[in-house]
């Protein structure tokens, strides 16, 4: 097993708001080994951008962190210091890629003031040194003519190029963490196969290790090592990319897996979760997925699934996973899915 | 075949930006839809497609082109009469549900500003029951007539957005990248709505949109854009099974599947965009329903 370089652990976060309490994050684990590509995937509200939020440094200031620890490089960066965190930790060692690249530049900077602003806050680097050094970012992120680019604004740039060069904004300060939050939500298929692209490059040359916040599961497939599926909070299951998408344990993974279309088959009705996510304003009692599951058994409504494990990567919080539950079918159109993708993948 | 319920003919839409500069955002588009069926219209950002779907609905008046609609012109100058007809039958929804609505006004008043306007019902009390059956037809309850936007959730909102198309009783209903701001599971529920609504009231949908998956579960027919250009058309099937332009396979060899092995081996289709000319292009019949641009 690699070494990871970021372990957040039993992270539990309530959100102070004029309605009530809001249990946002109820006891959170997850690992980043390394180098690798972990990605965080549910539906909005499920915690996964509060998650980061927190590894960040940038919760709002109603949010309370009653308990947890977040370990980057053995060290408990929740002890740290505001100003520690800012001048050690964000943007230098750990940086973040946005949604939007419409609304995450600043319209009044050109791009070169942009890449290189973190620069000069975190690094000696003189002027010259830093335009070169963003030139280069620019040519990395596949910016044509970086030169002249530099002296452009946002606005001259379409939502591709928007992108781009946020993703060299963060890469400024050569990063060891890449956090992505729905890096591609906003732009069109094929500019998002070319970032993604991008993101897997760039890693691999400069040995980062990145975060994926998303809910498109076919975007997954194509980036992650690992995946960690959050719902009402909490990571209910985790597992390699290959254990998640071809051996799906939770009923709840299975209707993200059944919900996404399929380009092989010509059904003309999509699968969908029933029911919408629980309010985390009143505390889920049992499983939170309990009342959107039609395999629930009576001790969902009662009692929480612990973490069942089924390998050594691969963990699911449900209680169909006891060894005294009874045996469940998967859902016929599910079965034939995994069955076929199983096939073409050659796995297993 | 039936008669179609919109043709469009040789549609331009030009912006002048400049004296010198003018944008040709579309550039001679044709296609037809028949009434009950889902035309599916694709293609990258700036390709034009939401400007066909504005245009069609006179949001902008078209440069040059000729576009009918329930056997009325609909282009150029519009009297009142047509104006009318077009503004009952046709209707729109829009992108994003949290900005498409009036967050000062109730549900109840943004669904039955249109039956407000053409003076559709002839009490408050029948108009009160027209708003509670919509509301029901797209999940909602009646309840929820007394609300504002804010008090939905993202889902919630494009179902009112559905609801405010669906009061009028439209032939064609305009969907731009209505579920593009969803979750996945969300965008599950509304295209299957859309659907369920369509098999009971024989609406006709253009669904405007760039993710290809949900427009393949959607659509009868696609039409794949590029550069303002219609450089493919045909049979959903036909589209998928059997891409014939460049472009349309790129677009395709671009979608993720949810299959990690397979996906991570995938190579991408390059169209080299620059090359395009299509301004000489020609239309090539492949079958009686796919067509392809060539250049």
């Amino acid at each position: 097993m690699e070494k990871n370089i970021l372990t957040v652990k039993n992270l539990d976060i309530t959100f102070r708001t004029n309605a009530g309490n809001i249990h946002a994050i109820r006891g959170v684990n997850f690992e980043l080994p390394s180098g690798k590509t972990v990605a965080l995937v549910g539906e909005s509200g499920s915690g996964k951008s509060v998650t980061m939020k927190a590894v960040t440094g940038l919760l709002d200031s109603n949010a309370i962190i009653n308990s947890g620890n977040i370990f980057y490089n053995g060290e408990d960066i929740l002890t740290f210091t505001k100003k520690d965190l800012r001048q050690k930790i964000n943007g230098q060692q750990i940086a973040m890629v946005f949604q939007d690249p419409m609304t995450s530049l600043d319209p009044t900077m050109t791009i070169g003031d942009q890449i290189t602003e973190g620069m000069f806050l975190h690094k000696k680097i003189s002027k010259s040194d830093a335009r070169q050094r963003a030139i280069e970012l620019l040519n990395l992120v596949g910016i044509m003519d970086a030169e002249k680019r530099m002296k452009n604004y946002p606005h001259q740039l379409s939502g591709g190029m928007r992108q781009r060069v946020v993703i060299a904004v963060a890469l400024s300060c050569e990063p060891k963490i890449l956090i992505c939050d729905e890096p591609t939500t906003a732009l069109d298929v094929t500019v998002q196969a070319r970032i993604l692209n991008l993101i897997k490059d760039i890693q691999a040359e400069m040995n980062l290790s990145v975060i994926y916040i998303t809910h498109d599961l076919g975007v997954v497939a194509k980036v992650a090592d690992y995946v960690n599926v959050m719902y009402a909070g909490k990571v209910i299951e985790v597992g390699t990319v290959e254990e998640i998408f071809y051996d799906p344990r939770h009923p709840y993974t299975w209707g993200l897996l059944s919900a996404m279309p399929d380009l092989e088959t010509d059904d003309d009705r999509l699968y969908s979760i029933p029911g919408s996510p629980p309010n985390l304003l009143h505390e889920p009692k049992g499983d939170a997925f309990a009342p959107r599951n039609k395999f629930a058994m009576k001790i969902d409504e009662r009692e929480e699934p612990p973490m069942f494990k089924i390998s050594e990567t691969h963990y699911a919080a449900t209680w169909l996973l006891h060894p005294d539950a009874p045996k469940v079918e998967l859902p016929a159109e599910l079965k034939s899915r995994l069955m076929r993708s199983r096939k073409a993948a050659n796995y297993g | 075949m039936a008669e179609p319920l919109l043709q469009v003919k040789y549609l331009r839409q030009h912006f002048k930006i400049s004296r010198s500069f003018t944008v040709k955002a579309v550039n001679g588009v044709s296609f037809d839809i028949y009434p009950g069926e889902t035309y599916g219209l694709v293609g990258e950002s700036g390709s034009g497609k939401t400007t066909i779907g504005r245009s069609i609905i006179r949001l902008y008046d078209p440069t040059s082109g000729i576009i009918f609609f329930n056997g009325q012109k609909i282009s150029g100058k519009l009297d009142n009469e047509t104006n009318k007809m077009l503004r009952q039958n046709m209707q729109m929804i829009f992108q994003d549900p949290m900005s498409s609505l009036n967050p000062r006004k109730k549900i109840g008043d943004i669904i039955g500003e249109g039956l407000d306007i053409h003076k559709l019902y002839s009490s408050q009390k029948e108009r009160n029951e027209i708003i509670g059956e919509i509301l029901k037809k797209v999940g909602l309850s009646p309840a929820h007539a007394e609300r504002y936007p804010q008090q939905f959730s993202g889902g919630q909102r494009q179902r009112v957005g559905i609801a405010r198309a669906l009061v009028m009783n439209p032939k064609l209903i305009i969907a731009d990248e209505c579920i593009s701001a969803l979750d996945v599971s969300i965008q599950a529920q509304v295209v299957n709505l859309m659907k369920d609504i369509q098999a009971e009231t024989k609406c006709a949908y253009l669904f405007i949109a760039h993710d290809l998956s949900m427009v393949k579960y959607i659509s009868d027919r696609i039409g794949v854009l590029h550069k303002g250009y219609l450089v493919e058309t045909g049979l959903t099937r036909e589209i998928f099974s059997n891409p014939a332009h460049p472009y349309t396979q790129s677009l395709l060899s671009a979608v993720p599947q949810p299959n990690p092995l397979v996906e991570k081996q995938r190579q991408l289709i390059h169209y080299d965009a620059a090359k395009a000319n299509y301004e000489n292009g020609t239309m090539q019949r492949l079958s009686d329903t796919h067509f392809v641009q060539w250049h």
